[in-house]
C-alpha cells in the first residue's frame, strides 16, 4: 500500500526539441506558432516518399562535452540535456537529497538506432575489429535512462520503460508509483528519442504512417485537419523532476504543478492499429481522472496525443469526447514539434504543465478545416492563437504501437 | 623517434579520452592518472593501428600499463 498521502509536485522541467534548446526557448516558439518540420536534403531521401523530419534546434553534441558526448548515442545525448537542465531547475542537488534516494524512469520507444545503423555500416565496411566498444552501451534502450542516472548520480534505482510511443509518458506514470511506494524522495523522468535515419523513415513510410506533404514541410503535421496524412518524425528530449509534495515544499522548491494522477491499459485489439472508438484510450483517461480524486467536469484541457494520422486522431477524438467531454479545451502540439516518439508524453507533459502555468492553451497549428468525423466537431480544439482560460487540472495522453495507453493529469500548483 | 610516438599518442589520447597533451607523459598511468577506462583502451589499441601500423593484440593491451609502455610497444613493433 501506498506509504504517502500521494501528493506528488513537479519542481523541474527540461527540454530540447525541434522547436528550441531548452524549456523556455520550446515554449515560446510553441506559443508563436513556429514549425519544427523542414524537408531533409540529404541524396538518400531522393527515393523516400515521406522526406519530411523535426530536427533538433540544436545539436546536442554541442551542449555537453566533446569526450562525454562521443561516447553516447544521440539519443542519450538529448535526454542528459534535457535531465540536466531539470535537475539544474529542480534545485534538488543542492538539497542534500541522498543519491540512494533518488531515482530516475526515462523511457525511449526506438532506443539507439543511430549507433546500431550506423556501427552495422562499419562491420560491413571494415570488419568486426572495427565496431566500437561503445556499441553496446550506446544502442541498449536503457540507454538514455542509465546516461541520466550517472548525470545525476542516481543510485536509487534507474528504469526504462519501452512502450513505443507512450514511453515518455510511462515513465512519468512510474516515477509516480516509485513516490507514492516511498521507493524514493526524488525522481527524474523523461522520454528521449533520436532515430532520424533511412531505415526508421523507411519503416514508417512503408507502414504509410508518414506525411508525404514534402513540398509544404511547415503544413505537413496537421492533426485533426480533413487534409492529414501522417506523422512527421521529430528527435528531441524531456525530463521532470518529481518529489513528495510536502517534502519539495519544505526545502523551499519552486513548484509548477502537481502530478495528481495516471492511467494506464492496454487496447488488446492490434498490434499497430488503435481501436477505433478509442476504448483503451478512453479507459487510460478514466482512469487517470479518477486516480486524481477529479470528475471529468474539472479537466479544463487536454494536450492531445494527435499524431496528424488519419485513424488515429479520430479514435483518440472519441476517447476524449467520451470521458472528459466536449468543454475541454484540446490541442495538438505535435503540428509543431513533430512527432518525438518515446519523448513525446514527456515534452506534451511538460507543455500540459506550462499551460496550467500561464494560463494559456497553445493552438493546434494547421487545423485549418476539421474533420468531418462528429467527435472532432464536437471538441473544443484551440486553433489559430493560444487561448487564454481558467485552467485547474489537464490530461496529457499518450499511446504507443502495441497497443499502449497512458493518461497523466496535472493540477495547478 | 620516441619524440614522434609520444606526440601521436598524446593526440590519440586527447581525441579518444579527453586527456591533456601535456598530461599524455611516459610516466603516467592510463587507469591511474589519466582516468582511461578499459573500453576506451580498446579505441586507443585501433588508432594506434590507424596511425602508426602497430597492431596490439589483447593479451599484450592488458600489459600496456603506462604512456611509457604504449611508446615501447610501438617503438620495438614498428616496421
Amino acid at each position: 500500500m501506498s506509504t504517502s498521502d500521494g501528493d506528488v509536485v513537479v519542481t523541474g522541467l527540461g527540454a530540447t526539441t525541434p522547436l528550441g534548446s531548452d524549456v523556455a526557448s520550446t515554449w515560446d516558439a510553441l506559443l508563436a506558432g513556429r514549425s519544427g518540420v523542414s524537408r531533409i536534403t540529404d541524396d538518400w531521401v531522393k527515393d523516400f516518399p515521406a522526406q519530411l523530419v523535426a530536427r533538433l534546434a540544436t545539436d546536442p553534441a554541442q551542449q555537453i562535452d566533446r569526450v562525454r558526448a562521443r561516447r553516447l548515442d544521440r539519443s542519450q545525448q538529448v535526454a542528459v540535456v534535457a535531465a540536466e537542465e531539470a535537475w539544474r531547475d529542480s534545485g534538488a542537488a543542492d538539497a542534500g537529497v541522498a543519491h540512494e534516494r533518488v531515482a530516475v524512469v526515462f523511457g525511449t520507444g526506438i532506443g539507439g538506432a543511430l549507433t546500431l545503423l550506423g556501427q552495422d555500416d562499419v562491420l560491413e565496411e571494415k570488419g568486426p575489429k572495427r565496431v566500437s566498444p561503445f556499441t553496446i552501451p550506446m544502442l541498449m534502450p536503457n540507454g538514455p535512462a542509465a546516461a541520466v542516472g550517472l548525470a545525476v548520480g542516481a543510485k536509487g534505482g534507474v528504469h526504462a520503460p519501452v512502450s513505443a510511443c507512450a514511453s515518455g509518458a510511462e515513465a512519468i506514470r512510474w516515477g509516480l508509483d516509485l513516490l507514492r511506494f516511498d521507493r524514493a524522495d526524488v525522481v527524474l523522468v523523461g522520454g528521449a528519442e533520436a532515430c532520424v535515419h533511412p531505415l526508421p523513415m523507411a519503416g514508417f513510410a512503408a507502414m504509410r504512417a508518414m506525411s508525404t506533404r514534402n513540398d509544404e514541410p511547415e503544413r505537413a503535421s496537421r492533426p485533426f485537419d480533413k487534409a492529414r496524412d501522417g506523422f512527421v518524425l521529430g528527435e528531441g528530449a524531456a525530463a521532470l523532476v518529481l518529489e513528495r509534495g510536502d517534502a519539495a515544499r519544505a526545502r523551499g522548491a519552486r513548484i509548477h504543478a502537481r502530478l495528481a494522477g495516471a492511467g494506464g491499459t492496454a487496447d488488446g485489439y492490434d498490434l499497430v492499429a488503435p481501436h477505433p472508438e478509442g476504448e483503451g484510450a478512453g479507459r487510460a483517461i478514466a482512469a487517470a481522472v479518477r486516480d486524481a480524486g477529479l470528475t471529468p467536469a474539472d479537466i479544463g484541457h487536454v494536450n492531445a496525443h494527435a499524431t496528424s494520422t488519419p485513424v488515429g486522431d479520430t479514435a483518440e477524438a472519441a476517447a476524449i469526447l467520451s470521458t472528459v467531454g466536449e468543454h475541454t479545451l484540446v490541442t495538438a502540439t505535435k503540428s509543431q514539434t513533430g512527432h518525438l516518439l518515446g519523448a513525446a508524453g514527456a515534452l506534451e507533459s511538460v507543455f500540459t504543465i506550462l499551460a496550467l502555468r500561464d494560463q494559456l492553451v497553445p493552438a493546434t497549428a494547421n487545423l485549418d478545416d476539421p474533420d468531418d468525423d462528429a467527435a472532432v466537431q464536437a471538441l473544443d480544439i484551440v486553433r489559430r492563437e493560444p487561448r487564454r482560460a481558467r485552467l485547474d487540472a489537464a490530461v496529457n495522453d499518450s499511446f504507443g504501437f502495441g497497443g499502449h495507453n497512458i493518461a497523466l493529469v496535472f493540477t495547478t500548483a | 623517434m620516441s619524440e614522434d610516438i609520444q606526440t601521436g599518442l598524446a593526440e590519440i589520447l586527447e581525441e579518444v579520452a579527453g586527456v591533456a597533451p601535456a598530461d599524455a607523459t611516459p610516466e603516467k598511468s592510463f587507469t591511474e592518472d589519466l582516468d582511461v577506462d578499459s573500453l576506451s583502451m580498446v579505441e586507443i589499441a585501433t588508432a594506434v593501428e590507424d596511425k602508426f601500423g602497430v597492431a596490439i593484440p589483447d593479451d599484450e593491451l592488458a600489459n600496456i600499463k603506462t604512456v611509457g609502455d604504449a611508446m615501447s610497444y610501438i617503438q620495438k613493433n614498428k616496421a
